[in-house]
């Protein structure tokens, strides 16, 4: 058994009750019990009303006002917010961790969207590099083009481009599926892990460079293939999953899916397999 | 970190020098150590416009050593007698700043290459551009403080590009900034963004090949690049398709001619640049905030491919 023992020092978070972790040793972990719900709060969350609408125009204001501005309305339960002239700020709709309405009226700069848990965005417009960097859960739509580093990182959710992205959309993908209407640029899929990324025109040189796991479906022509991405045969659940998918991503729906190409990882760079569900979890 | 924007009015003109000031504004996040104009104005076509400078700016964070004011006087009126020996008539002449000049010349032997190395022989004295419609302006500080320095907010032209320089391979000063332009060639300027990784084997090779480079700048080299591949017949979108795989790194430029504007970008795409094209206005810039102090309503824009290379005509 492992040397288990109280540790004496408190540091600040523990002083301010934030952290319940007091052995030593072996990490002992403390799970998620249904009967202690009401005592997990899910910090800089709110109860949002879908059917309180209001606007928000920020045209004079900066990313940091404006989305100051955007918790504060969700603050007072609006559930649908429409953003005016976003004249392609940076940073704008970051953070939201809860369900919301989102509609920006116009296009976003950089970072757009960023490290989100819930909503659902539609840029009417287009967005620059790195959109929904981080992204959780949710769903996105982006009714124009993209940068490039689209989907960079995203753990989970759907994120939709309707036109055509740049390059490394889905570097470093954990989850999660990336739908993209037009062409991608180069480095489509870099290092990503986990997740799927569709493409339903043609992508650029090195698709799927250094692929851990994860797959990609392209439609239209391949650029070439990055070191370790290959091809793989489509079985009818990816059929299905794909027919399925484009029907939610209101995009494609009469595309014949069964004549995409299919790639995948060619090497097994990974070994998290191994772990223990909770280990794994960490992991990716 | 730079930013450089760019955009080319078709079938008109506009005041280009406000508009870039716009755009490289927007832009000045990305860098505010210098910042550079390359405007196409409205001339008669007649003179040579020279900007030059004979000397440094000293302020602002520089890193060039101070000079005595008096040299400024001496190394002008060593041009100045140049120039009459060479049989260039001084048709106009401004001082706007004490190391920074404007003439307009009336110069009639077509051998650029001659008249500027004789004129930068002179010690401290550097041609920033020369040609019928092109002015280059750069400076320390960021667009606007350049723009209110120079009085570019009236110039009317049909195409400009600029850049907004955050120094990361070599010093903060004039000679370093962007546009570079391309020597010997009238009326070529060129902005960059990003790094180039074989500066130094190419500019022993260009060296080599009587190509003068007047800075450390990594950048320098693409304006050197491409005047060696047109001295050598090629054309400028021919010059710029080579460049992709003659010069490693990541980039993204535009390259401007009196009569076209280009871009390219790098077979990596690590460099960013947002696209507008429509049938009277091509606008271009890092991010999409610098087309949006031009074109504050919703347009459609892109970012083109990696490996992507696109000139237009006026």
């Amino acid at each position: 058994m492992a040397n288990l023992k109280t540790t004496e020092k408190k540091t600040k978070a523990q002083s301010m009750g934030l952290h319940t972790e007091v052995l030593t040793g072996k990490t002992q972990q403390k799970f998620f019990n249904p009967d202690e719900a009401e005592n997990f709060y899910y910090w800089g969350t709110y109860d949002v009303d879908f059917n309180k609408r209001t606007e928000l125009d920020v045209n004079d204001m900066d990313c940091k006002e404006a989305n100051k501005k955007i918790d504060e309305l969700m603050s007072q339960g609006y559930g649908t917010i429409v953003i005016k002239n976003p004249q392609g700020k940076h940073s704008l709709g970051v953070g939201i961790l809860n369900k919301l309405n989102l509609i920006f009226e116009g296009s976003l700069g950089y970072f757009g969207v960023g490290s989100i848990d819930g909503p659902t965005v539609r840029v009417n417009g287009r967005v620059g590099w790195s959109c929904a960097e981080n992204m959780m859960a949710g769903k996105v739509v982006i009714e124009k083009n993209a940068g490039s580093c689209f989907g960079a990182a995203v753990r989970g959710g759907d994120l939709i481009c309707k036109g055509s992205v740049g390059a490394r959309t889905g570097i470093d993908q954990k989850g999660g599926t990336i739908i993209i209407g037009g062409d991608a640029g180069a480095f489509t899929g870099f290092m990503m892990q986990r997740g799927r990324i569709v493409v339903l025109g043609n992508v650029g040189i090195n698709l799927g460079d250094s692929m851990y796991d994860g797959t990609i479906y392209v439609g239209g022509k391949i650029g070439s293939y990055g070191s370790d991405a290959i091809e793989s045969p489509m079985t009818k659940s990816d059929i299905d999953w794909l027919k399925r998918k484009l029907k939610v991503a209101e995009i494609g729906e009469n595309f014949d899916v069964s004549k995409m190409t299919k790639v995948v990882a060619g090497k097994k760079l990974w070994n998290y397999d191994a772990l223990e569900p909770t280990e794994k979890k960490g992991a990716i | 970190m730079c930013g450089i924007a760019g955009l080319i009015h078709r079938g008109k003109s506009s005041n280009v020098g406000q508009e870039l000031q716009g755009m490289l504004q927007a832009l000045k996040h990305r860098g505010e150590d210098s910042t550079g104009y390359a405007l196409y104005g409205d001339t008669d076509g007649q003179n040579f416009i020279m900007r030059f400078k004979v000397g440094e700016n000293v302020g602002e964070g520089s890193s060039s050593v101070m000079e005595d004011v008096s040299v400024y006087d001496e190394r002008k009126k060593i041009v100045d007698s140049y120039l009459s020996q060479m049989g260039a008539k001084i048709v106009k002449e401004e001082r706007i700043l004490p190391y920074s000049l404007r003439y307009e010349i009336d110069y009639d032997k077509g051998d650029l290459l001659e008249f500027s190395q004789k004129i930068e022989s002179i010690p401290g004295v550097e041609i920033l551009s020369m040609g019928k419609s092109l002015e280059v302006i750069k400076d320390l500080g960021n667009a606007k403080t350049v723009c209110d320095r120079y009085n570019l907010g009236d110039l009317v032209g049909t195409h400009a590009i600029g850049h907004a320089r955050m120094a990361t391979e070599s010093g903060v000063d004039i000679k370093s900034a962007h546009p570079f332009w391309g020597y010997p060639f009238s009326d070529v300027s060129v902005v960059h963004n990003g790094q180039l990784t074989n500066y130094w084997n190419n500019r022993r090779i260009l060296e080599n090949k009587g190509m003068r480079f007047m800075s450390e700048c990594d950048s320098e080299l693409i304006a050197v690049y491409l005047a060696e591949k047109m001295r050598n017949g090629a054309t400028l979108e021919e010059g710029m398709k080579d460049s992709l795989s003659g010069l490693d790194g990541v980039f993204t430029y535009f390259v401007a001619t009196k009569n076209s504007l280009g871009m390219a970008k790098d077979t990596m795409a690590a460099k960013p640049l947002v696209l507008y094209e429509s049938d009277d206005l091509v606008a271009m810039g890092s991010e999409e905030i610098a087309i949006r102090s031009v074109l504050p309503q919703e347009i459609d824009t892109y970012d083109p491919f990696d490996g992507e290379v696109k000139v237009w005509q006026i």
